[in-house]
């Protein structure tokens, strides 16, 4: 048996791939909810009924989507340019650290609203592009792998987050609960939809992506990062200068990631913990894929993940099903989506 | 200065450098054979997971604790065995199946053991490995307590990174793993197909991985919980690198991260004033100051990442 490269990719294949791909991961997942004792069938239909049965549900799936499509561009950006961030979840953290210690600065409160949101928005960014500088640095100077980089500052990142809220940024009202100080009223998101957690984050989420979409497809940046990814000697030898467009790349791709922690303090939480998130970097690495790198497929990948994440905590509480379930299905589907993709760029032959 | 000197005059502190160290020097071990044969693994930290989770939870059933181990180096050959038939006959991105891995190997755990376990608002436990005193030699003052008061797993580990080394330097199976890593052409010229011996050798170092894992639950600690391996996987890859690919030169590099580890814990308490925190992120950092010394030096080889398909160059 051996693999043959297509020489013309279809069209339709392509399209097919996540289809499947998730497909292939329900069904597997499924035999794991069958081996726990329930109905396969009934756990997915109690899933999509908790994501899309009730207002409540479809708004929390959307918060839920919301740092996810910024993770997932974060990871889609940097996978691009085969610079390999998988500090998603520090990055978020930072960020999520970032707005709140820039919030703390007394004049900020006294900004005008919509100034005061984007001031702490970018703060949030750019604490998030720092912790990414950081690697390509190493990278770029001493040949230092970044994944393994990367990887190990996420840890660092949540321990800095730590000693600042048990330090400089504890909050002295929280009866001694870990926590920062909460942002105030002028960095607080406004909602999208009353009584419910949905917040304008979520626009500010679908804006990055087409923007994304717009700088990979139509600008000059956009080539350099992809050919800087496919082939870094030729691109070099094309002129490309390699190490600006990575230096570009690791403030889109870290400032995404921080964003997504920004607003989900100034949209949800309020205040920083060290369980703000729950592994939305990491989930972001698996969005990406799933999206295969696609910016505008990277919203349908986020929602796919958010249904699974909150459907799957209405889902577990009536068939007492571990809600781990969702995490499973979601990895899954980025080991099978790699399968897909490999299918339909390769032909197998006997 | 006299608490540095307590610090380090006590033989406390040289044991639990091996306690500490024997998850790590199983896990640097695993990589580095992945590694040497072509293949990244970064399905290390789930696969350790895992291995923690099935090891305590077949002791926990009744099994004893060598069987623990034994299911947590068969069930992290099983994660290995599904990286290598992904990145090796396949050729996927070894980077993104590695974390794929990880990922599923992590969350697959967690559901595995809330469905065995449903309600835990305290971890049940198991009764874990006790040090086992070699006769005679236990008994030299101070070196005896430190090297040969330990647990058996740690033992086994000191074993085969003397095991995988010879294996790797003085035998043809050795020779032809690391001629998968380095040029896995020349290896099909010799009529041995690297694509077999690339799954095989992914599979074993998986399954140190496994039983790396499993020390944590059945050795170190005594019960399982979620996000208990920390990062240790991440911690073994970066050692790889300041090992330079050498099984020694990994249980010198786990060893002496496992002293800063002890060390750092003892400080915590003597010093005062300092944040806890600082002295929990010197692990990390101290990975990354490893990389940064070894990655320019250390020789990578040469065929690490590259899919081998045949009669392609």
């Amino acid at each position: 048996m051996r693999f043959e490269r297509r020489d013309h990719p279809s069209a339709l294949l392509t399209v097919l791939a996540p289809v499947g791909a998730v497909l292939a991961a329900l069904l597997v997942a499924g035999v794991l909810i069958a081996i726990a004792g329930a109905n396969p069938l009934r756990a997915y239909g109690l899933i999509l009924k908790g994501a899309f049965g009730s207002r409540l549900g479809l708004s929390e799936m959307l918060t839920r989507a919301t740092p996810l499509i910024l993770t997932g561009l974060a990871a889609a950006v940097a996978f691009r340019a085969r610079l390999w961030n998988i500090g998603g979840e520090g990055q978020f953290y930072l960020g999520a650290l970032g707005v709140t210690a820039f919030a703390m600065v007394p004049a900020v409160a006294a900004l005008p609203g919509p100034v005061a949101v984007v001031l702490c928005l970018m703060a949030g960014a750019v604490a998030g592009m720092v912790l990414l500088l950081v690697p390509l640095a190493l990278r770029l100077r001493f040949g230092v792998d970044e994944v393994v980089t990367t990887l190990l500052l996420n840890f660092v990142a949540v321990l800095f987050v730590s000693l600042m809220i048990e330090g400089a940024m504890k909050d002295p009202l929280a009866f001694g609960w870990p926590q920062s100080v909460p942002v105030p009223d002028a960095a607080v998101l406004p909602k999208l939809m009353a009584r419910t957690r949905l917040h304008i984050g979520l626009l500010i989420a679908l804006a990055m992506a087409v923007l994304v979409w717009w700088l990979q497809a139509r600008t000059v940046f956009g080539i350099r990062a992809r050919a800087a990814g496919l082939n870094p000697r030729a691109a070099a030898f094309a002129g490309v200068p390699l190490g600006r467009t990575l230096v570009m790349v690791a403030c889109l791709s870290g400032g995404l990631a921080g964003l997504a922690g920004a607003i989900e303090v100034m949209g949800v939480k309020g205040y920083v913990t060290t369980d703000l998130s729950p592994n939305y970097g990491y989930s972001g690495i698996v969005i990406a894929m799933l999206a295969n790198l696609n910016p505008l497929g990277v919203i349908a990948a986020a929602v796919f993940s958010a249904v699974m994440f909150v459907g799957a905590d209405s889902m577990s509480r009536a068939l007492s099903i571990p809600s781990y379930i969702a995490d499973v299905t979601v990895a899954l589907s980025l080991l099978t989506m790699l399968v897909a993709i490999f299918l339909a760029q390769y032909r197998i032959r006997r | 200065m006299s608490v540095l000197f307590d610090i380090l005059g006590a033989v406390g502190m040289w044991e639990a450098m091996l306690r500490i160290g024997t998850p790590l020097i199983l896990g640097t071990l695993g990589v580095l054979l992945c590694e040497r044969v072509g293949v990244l693994n970064l399905g290390i930290e789930g696969i350790m997971t895992f291995g923690a989770m099935v090891g305590w939870l077949t002791v926990f059933s009744g099994a004893d604790l060598w069987t623990g181990m034994l299911v947590a180096g068969l069930g992290g050959a099983a994660f290995g065995l599904l990286h290598a038939l992904l990145t090796v006959p396949l050729g996927l991105s070894q980077h993104v199946t590695g974390l794929g891995i990880t990922l599923f190997a992590s969350s697959f755990s967690y559901y595995v053991f809330r469905l065995a376990i449903p309600t835990s608002s305290q971890p049940p436990t198991v009764e874990p490995f006790r040090p086992a005193d070699i006769p005679v030699l236990s008994d030299i003052p101070f070196l005896g307590q430190v090297l040969f008061s330990q647990t058996g797993p740690t033992y086994l580990a000191l074993v085969l990174v003397v095991v995988l080394a010879w294996v790797l330097y003085r035998t043809p199976l050795g020779l032809a793993l690391r001629m998968a890593g380095e040029n896995p052409h020349a290896l099909d010229a010799q009529g041995i197909d690297p694509i077999r011996l690339r799954i095989g050798a992914i599979m074993a170092g998986s399954a140190l991985m496994g039983m790396g894992g499993a020390f944590l639950t059945l050795a170190a600690f005594n019960s399982f919980f979620p996000t208990m391996v920390q990062g240790r996987g991440w911690i073994c890859v970066a050692l790889v690198v300041f090992a330079s690919w050498k099984p020694a030169r990994a249980l010198l590099g786990a060893l002496l991260f496992a002293f800063f580890d002890a060390f750092q814990l003892r400080l915590q308490t003597a010093v005062e004033g300092v944040p806890y925190q600082l002295f929990l992120m010197l692990p990390y950092l101290l990975s990354i100051v490893a990389l940064i010394v070894m990655a320019r030096r250390a020789r990578v080889p040469q065929a690490l990442m590259q899919p081998y398909r045949r009669g392609e160059r």
